[in-house]
C-alpha cells in the first residue's frame, strides 16, 4: 500500500507540520487511529465531525485531524462540547480526554454531562499520570505507586473512570486499552453511533514518567504490562471478584437507551412555542407581552 | 411603541434576544438570576437554547463552544462567577470568539454582599484574566440602557470577534423603570462576517481582508482548529516569535483603531464647567443629581457619563483634564476607575468620592465634594 492511501491519511490536516507533539511509544497516536477508523468505518463527513479536546499530551490530539477541532482549556473540554452539540446537532462532537482533564479539574463537568445525558462522546486516554507536566499523580494513579508529587508513594485510592460514568448516567461505557487497537476502534465506533453520553476508558501508560519512575521499562514493556493484564469482560465475569479487581477489564460495560438532551429540550422548545405571549414577542417584540 | 415597567435584569434578556442571542449558559447567582429566568422562559420560544450549567467556568466554555457553532451566546452572573469566568474570558480573547459576559456586580470581595451595590469588578473586568489582551466593557445606567447596551455588547461581540463584558451595577439590575420597547426590526444588529472563499484558502486568524478576520461556524464546511494556545493564522500552535507577534499586534488593533465605533459617553454642561465628574452606572445618576444641586448654587459642574469603561476613553478625560480645575470621580468602591483619570489629568486634580459598604454614593456626598466640604 502506497503511503498515501493509508486509511489515515484523509483525515490529517496537510497543513499541519508533523512530526507530532507525542513522545515516541506513546500510546496517544494509537487512540487517534482508532478514532480515526472508527469515523472512516461509519462514513461520517468530515464537516460533521468535531473534535474537542482539554489540555495534556491528549490534548493536542485535535489538531492533526481534518475535522471541526478545538483545542479548550484544562478539564473543560466536555462544557465548551456541550456548546458546540447545542448550537450544531447535526455534529458528532468526540471530546479526547486525559485522566487528570477529565477527571480531577474536569470531574464537575464529566458526571454533569453523564448526568444531563448529551449526545457526546467521551474518549478519556488513561495513563495514570500527568505527563505533560512531568509526571504528577492523578486521579487514576493507582496506591502506593511513585510520581513526581508522590516521591514516597501514593496514598489516594484511584477513581474507576467506567464505574464512574456509569453511575453518573452514561448511556455507553466501555474500555480497552491502546495495545487492543482494533478492539479500541470498534468500541469507539460504537461509542459515536450510540444517541447519548457515551465513553470510552483507553487506558495507555506514560514510558516517559511514570514508567521510569516505577521502574516499569520501556513503552514495549508497558504495552506487554496492558496485554498481560487485562481481560475481556467474558473472562472477567467467570472470575471472583478479588482476581477480577486486579485485571483492566475490557469490552461494553454498560449500553442503556435514553432518551438524550436535545431530544428532551426539542420538548421544552414545542411547549415554550405553545405559548401564546411568545407568538406576540415574535410579532412585535419586548414590549409585545402586554 | 409600547410602554411598560422592566427591571434591568429583564432588559438585559430582551436586549440579548433583540440582540439575535439565542444561547444562554449560565449558573444561578444573585443579582443577576432574573436574567436567566426570563432567558430560561423566552429563548425556546425562539428555538433557542437555555442551559443551567454545573459552575460558572463551564456556564461560559459552553457560550464560546456554542458561539463556535454560530449562535450568538451570553452569559450573566455576578461577583464570585465572574471571578470563576476570568480563565474562559481569556479563552474567547485568545481564541476570538464572539460572546457576551454579563455580571451584575455586588459588594464583594468574596461572598461580599449579594444583594448590595458595587462596583468592585471595574478593574477585574480589565485585567481579571492572565496575560495581555484588550476587552471591551459596557456599563448601563438605567433601565432602557440596559436593553441597548447588551444590543451594542452583542454588536461589537460579533463586529470584533471578542468577548464583551457588561458590568451593571445591583440597583440598576434589580431597578424598576419606564421602557419604551422599539419595534424588533428598528433594532440594529450586527452578524459576524462570514466568508465564501473556497474552505482551502480560509485562514481562521488571518489578516486578509483586515485585523477581523471572518468566522463561519463549525459544521459549515470550514474545518478549522480554535486553540487558546498562541497559533499561527491557520490556528495552529506556534513558538515563533515572527507569529506571535503579528497577533498581538492585530488584536491589540481590531480594537485600538475602531475607538470612534467602540466609545461611548456623554457629556452633559461641560463647555462652562471648572468642575467635572466622571461617572458611569448608578453613580451616575447621583451624579446628575448632585450636578443639577450645584448649578443651582452656581458651581459651574458638568458631567462625563462613561457608557464604555473599556477601553478607557482616553482623550475625552484628558480634554476634560486641560479644561477643569478639578476632575470627581464618585464610585462605589474604593477608587478604581479614578486610577485611570489620575493618570491622565494628574493626580492633584481628581477628587475621589467613594464608598464601598453596600450603599449608593449619594448626590449629597458628591456635592460635598464640590464645595469642598
Amino acid at each position: 500500500m502506497a503511503k498515501n492511501e493509508h486509511t489515515a491519511y484523509a483525515y490529517l490536516r496537510t497543513t499541519k507540520k508533523f512530526p507530532n507533539i507525542w513522545c515516541a511509544g506513546c500510546g496517544i497516536g494509537i487512540v487517534m487511529g482508532a478514532l480515526i477508523r472508527a469515523i472512516d468505518r461509519i462514513g461520517l463527513d468530515k464537516d460533521d465531525v468535531a473534535v474537542v479536546s482539554g489540555i495534556g499530551c491528549s490534548g493536542r490530539m485535535p489538531v492533526y485531524l481534518d475535522f471541526n477541532t478545538m483545542h479548550t482549556t484544562h478539564g473543560r473540554a466536555l462544557a465548551f462540547a456541550t456548546g458546540l452539540k447545542l448550537a450544531q446537532p447535526k455534529l458528532h462532537v468526540i471530546v479526547v480526554m486525559g485522566d487528570g482533564d477529565a477527571l480531577a479539574i474536569g470531574g464537575n463537568h464529566f458526571i454533569h454531562a453523564a448526568r444531563r445525558n448529551i449526545d457526546l462522546t467521551a474518549i478519556v486516554i488513561n495513563n495514570a499520570i500527568y505527563g505533560m507536566t512531568g509526571g504528577q499523580y492523578s486521579p487514576t494513579t493507582p496506591l502506593d505507586m511513585r510520581a513526581a508529587t508522590a516521591p514516597y508513594g501514593h496514598v489516594e485510592p484511584p477513581f474507576p473512570i467506567c464505574e464512574l460514568s456509569i453511575a453518573a448516567g452514561a448511556t455507553f461505557v466501555a474500555r480497552s486499552t491502546v495495545y487492543h487497537a482494533i478492539e479500541l476502534d470498534k468500541l469507539i465506533e460504537k461509542a459515536i453511533r450510540k444517541v447519548g453520553f457515551s465513553v470510552v476508558e483507553a487506558v495507555s501508560y506514560c514510558h516517559t514518567t511514570y514508567g521510569r519512575m516505577n521502574k516499569l521499562g520501556s513503552s514495549v514493556d508497558m504495552m506487554r504490562m496492558l496485554k498481560d493484564h487485562s481481560i475481556t469482560l467474558a473472562v472477567a465475569e467467570k472470575m471472583m471478584p478479588e482476581e477480577r479487581a486486579m485485571k483492566i477489564v475490557r469490552g461494553v460495560l454498560h449500553d442503556v437507551d435514553k432518551p438524550d438532551y436535545l431530544t428532551l429540550y426539542q420538548k421544552v422548545i414545542e411547549r415554550a412555542q405553545a405559548t401564546i405571549d411568545g407568538k406576540e414577542f415574535l410579532r412585535a417584540g419586548p414590549g409585545g407581552l402586554e | 411603541m409600547t410602554v411598560r415597567l422592566m427591571q434591568g435584569n429583564e432588559a438585559v434578556g430582551w436586549g440579548a434576544i433583540a440582540a439575535g442571542c439565542r444561547f444562554y449558559a449560565g449558573y444561578p447567582i444573585t443579582p443577576s438570576t432574573e436574567i436567566a429566568e426570563m432567558l430560561s422562559r423566552e429563548l425556546p420560544k425562539l428555538g433557542g437554547i437555555f442551559i443551567q450549567m454545573e459552575d460558572e467556568i463551564a456556564s461560559l466554555a459552553a457560550c464560546i463552544g456554542a458561539s463556535a457553532g454560530g449562535l450568538k451566546a451570553m452569559t450573566a452572573t455576578s461577583g464570585p462567577g465572574f471571578s470563576l469566568m476570568q480563565e474562559h474570558i481569556g479563552y474567547a480573547a485568545m481564541a476570538e470568539v464572539p460572546c457576551v459576559i454579563v455580571n451584575v456586580q455586588r459588594l464583594g470581595p468574596s461572598t461580599g454582599q449579594p444583594t448590595s451595590p458595587s462596583q468592585g469588578d471595574v478593574m477585574q473586568a480589565r485585567w481579571g484574566t492572565h496575560g495581555d489582551h484588550p476587552i471591551i466593557v459596557l456599563y448601563p445606567t438605567s433601565v432602557p440602557e440596559a436593553f441597548e447596551l447588551t444590543v451594542t455588547a452583542f454588536n461589537l461581540a460579533e463586529k470584533y470577534r471578542t468577548p464583551v463584558i457588561l458590568l451593571m451595577d445591583e440597583v440598576v439590575g434589580h431597578m424598576r423603570e419606564r421602557f419604551e420597547a422599539p419595534p424588533l426590526e428598528e433594532v440594529q444588529v450586527v452578524d459576524r462576517m462570514g466568508t465564501n472563499v473556497p474552505p482551502e484558502w480560509y485562514k481562521p486568524f488571518g489578516d486578509t481582508i483586515g485585523d477581523v478576520p471572518p468566522m463561519p461556524s463549525f459544521g459549515s464546511g470550514y474545518r478549522y482548529h480554535i486553540t487558546g494556545l498562541y497559533h499561527d493564522p491557520m490556528g495552529y500552535p506556534t513558538q515563533r516569535l515572527d507569529e506571535i507577534n503579528p497577533w498581538i499586534e492585530r488584536v491589540q488593533r481590531k480594537i485600538s483603531n475602531h475607538l470612534d465605533d467602540i466609545l461611548m459617553y456623554q457629556e452633559e454642561n461641560t463647555e462652562d464647567a471648572n468642575m467635572v465628574i466622571v461617572a458611569y452606572g448608578a453613580t451616575a445618576r447621583s451624579a446628575r443629581h448632585a450636578m443639577k444641586l450645584a448649578r443651582q448654587h452656581r458651581h459651574h459642574v458638568g458631567l462625563v457619563t462613561l457608557y464604555t469603561i473599556w477601553p478607557f476613553p482616553e482623550d475625552v478625560i484628558q480634554r476634560i483634564g486641560r479644561m477643569a480645575r478639578r476632575v470627581i470621580v464618585p464610585e462605589m468602591n474604593l477608587g478604581q476607575l479614578a486610577l485611570e483619570v489620575e493618570r491622565l489629568v494628574g493626580r492633584h486634580k481628581v477628587i475621589r468620592v467613594n464608598r464601598a459598604d453596600g450603599e449608593m454614593v449619594s448626590p449629597q456626598m458628591i456635592l460635598d465634594a464640590i464645595e469642598g466640604r
